[in-house]
């Protein structure tokens, strides 16, 4: 730019506040960031939280333990199975009671399909948010599938419940299996659809690549998990370092990349929808016989003490502390989630970046809003 | 002249052939073409708070695909918008926000309460400290759908009764004021 005054560029450009959000498609929600632009470039980045902050932890107070896990569906919606079961093991361990190998068996089939259409969406709503509408509906097409299955199993196709303390709620369909075959078949056909759509797409790929980086000390200090931070070359899987529900009996890799940039975390996710299939066809083909729950009393009333829990959901570590006092109902509950920890992440990534790429690294990081203000 | 009934079946009046034989003038009253018109091209806002956004985004995608009755604008911005779907919880924080979407669209103007959040505050929020008790209480109504969330089937057949109220609406006297909004 010429400059005839010989004034420095930077006096004759002014800073500028965007509010993005609370009602911006590309938030995902009701997250507003306040961004202080100076031309195209984020100076800096506030989210500005609580515009769906119903209570959740403060509710759990005043209902049962068997109640809470009803609310838990409602935060990370999208992980709603694994939610259930974070909740579900708090309980069980202060209860010290044994799943059944039938429970455990579903609990990871439904919580692994879970993962599975939380990608997808988090697949066409990346591309979507990067300006390609087609991905949207062809994700759409295949997470309809797999809601089917648990619409059919579970009675409801978002906010199941269907995970509950000593089990599941209710057996599996008798076709539960061979639809699940059926499904996965497709899901693997159209993986290569994906891959081929998007994966190998320049633009998209100029998109993402070094957009958005996040070193690794970063993320480390920014409490990031799950996709976030193995994108980062950190090693987290809490299926891999706390095995839950018999994880451990089960072979799958955990997905680690040292890219760093929203490149590598749009890898990393695409690298899980293969593991997650990869652990359903362990499971489906033996479904182990026997109860799908275990005796549990109508009233559950856990022994004085804190129990904690940490659970894998699609967005990263989801933690569950109980603190009991004897009676029917927790003292305390508290959630420690993925996203609150992952949205930190963002204004380090952004500061210094230009404005079209906030959308690429907001897509990546992959927030439910829900899930941070609880 | 003729009735030509077959040129746009669900036409609201009387399409007549002049000696050409080729559709020359209509009989029909401004309501009904008028409410014919904007019942059929509802612009929806992409509002979504929370957890019945998703079945939102589902009713418009591929399996249930709601441009089969005209709804596909998904709108950004609420001055393009005729429709707003609350779809999700409503805190007194979020209130205000809704409050100005509302009041930035154009008449004439329709709210849809999407589950059972926007509806009463929740089956379980209604509790919650910090939960608006029903989307109602802020801006007018027009269909309620039940659910938590609502099915994409149950999303769609809300959308068709707010097309019957607005076909059976007059279309330019507002016959019953609308609450008196107080922000």
């Amino acid at each position: 730019m010429e400059n005839n005054n010989n004034i420095p560029i930077d006096d004759l450009t002014e800073e500028f506040v965007v509010n993005i959000g609370p009602q911006h498609p590309s938030t995902h929600g009701v997250l507003r960031l306040q961004a202080t632009l100076d031309g195209e470039t984020i100076k800096d980045l506030l989210p500005v939280l609580g515009y769906i902050h119903r209570g959740i932890e403060k509710m759990t107070e005043s209902l049962g333990y068997k109640q809470s896990i009803y609310l838990t569906s409602r935060m990370d919606y999208l992980s709603a199975h694994i939610n259930n079961q974070a909740c579900s093991l708090a309980i069980e361990k202060g209860m010290q009671i044994e799943v059944p190998e039938r429970a455990k068996a579903i609990r990871i089939i439904m919580a692994e399909l879970q993962r599975l259409t939380s990608h997808e969406l988090w697949w066409g709503s990346c591309a979507m948010d990067l300006g390609a509408v087609t991905p949207f509906f062809l994700a759409f097409r295949d997470r309809e599938r797999i809601l089917d299955i648990f619409e059919g199993n579970t009675g409801n196709r978002l906010t199941m419940n269907y995970i509950t303390p000593g089990g599941v709620m209710f057996d599996v369909l008798p076709n539960f299996a061979s639809s699940i075959k059926e499904l996965l078949v497709k899901v693997k056909e159209h993986l290569k659809e994906y891959e081929e759509l998007i994966t190998g797409n320049v633009i998209f790929q100029h998109r993402l690549k070094g957009v958005g980086i996040l070193p690794r000390e970063l993320a480390i200090s920014m409490g990031c998990t799950g996709p976030v931070a193995r994108a980062s070359g950190i090693s987290c899987d809490v299926r891999k370092y706390h095995p839950y529900d018999g994880y451990d009996k089960l072979d799958f890799k955990e997905i680690v990349i040292d890219g760093c940039d929203s490149w590598a975390r749009y890898k990393v996710r695409m690298e899980e929808m293969k593991q997650s299939i990869h652990i359903i066809e362990q499971l489906i083909h033996n479904i182990p016989e026997g109860e799908f729950r275990a005796k549990v009393k109508g009233v559950i009333k856990l022994p004085v003490g804190e129990y904690y829990q940490r659970v894998e959901t699609a967005r990263g570590e989801l933690g569950v502390y109980i603190v009991s006092d004897g009676g029917n109902k927790p003292y305390r509950m508290k959630f420690r989630a993925a996203s609150f920890s992952n949205l930190g992440a963002l204004k380090p990534i952004t500061v210094g970046a230009k404005i079209g790429d906030l959308m690429a690294s907001m897509a990546t990081i992959d927030l439910v809003i829900p899930d941070i203000d609880r | 002249m003729d009735v030509n009934k077959d040129f746009i079946p669900d036409f609201p009046g009387d399409i007549y052939k002049d000696d050409t034989g080729k559709t020359n003038f209509i009989v029909t009253s401004v309501d009904s073409i008028a409410n014919w018109a904007r019942s059929n091209s509802l612009w929806p806002l992409s509002f979504g708070t929370s957890c019945c956004a998703i079945e939102l985004m589902s009713t418009v995608s591929a399996k249930y695909d709601w441009s089969r009755f005209g709804f596909e604008v998904m709108r950004a911005s609420p001055r393009q918008c005729d429709l707003i779907i609350v779809a999700g919880t409503i805190t007194y924080k979020m209130a205000p926000v809704l409050k100005r979407l509302y009041n930035q669209m154009p008449e004439p103007r329709y709210v849809i309460a999407m589950g059972a959040c926007a509806i009463s505050g929740g089956p379980f929020f209604y509790n919650s400290y910090s939960v608006v008790k029903g989307v109602d209480n802020i801006i007018p109504v027009d269909v309620y759908i039940p659910g938590c969330p609502p099915r994409p089937e149950a999303l769609i057949h809300g959308m068709m009764t707010l097309q019957n109220k607005i076909k059976n609406s007059k279309a330019y006297v507002i016959e019953n004021p609308k609450k008196e909004e107080n922000e």
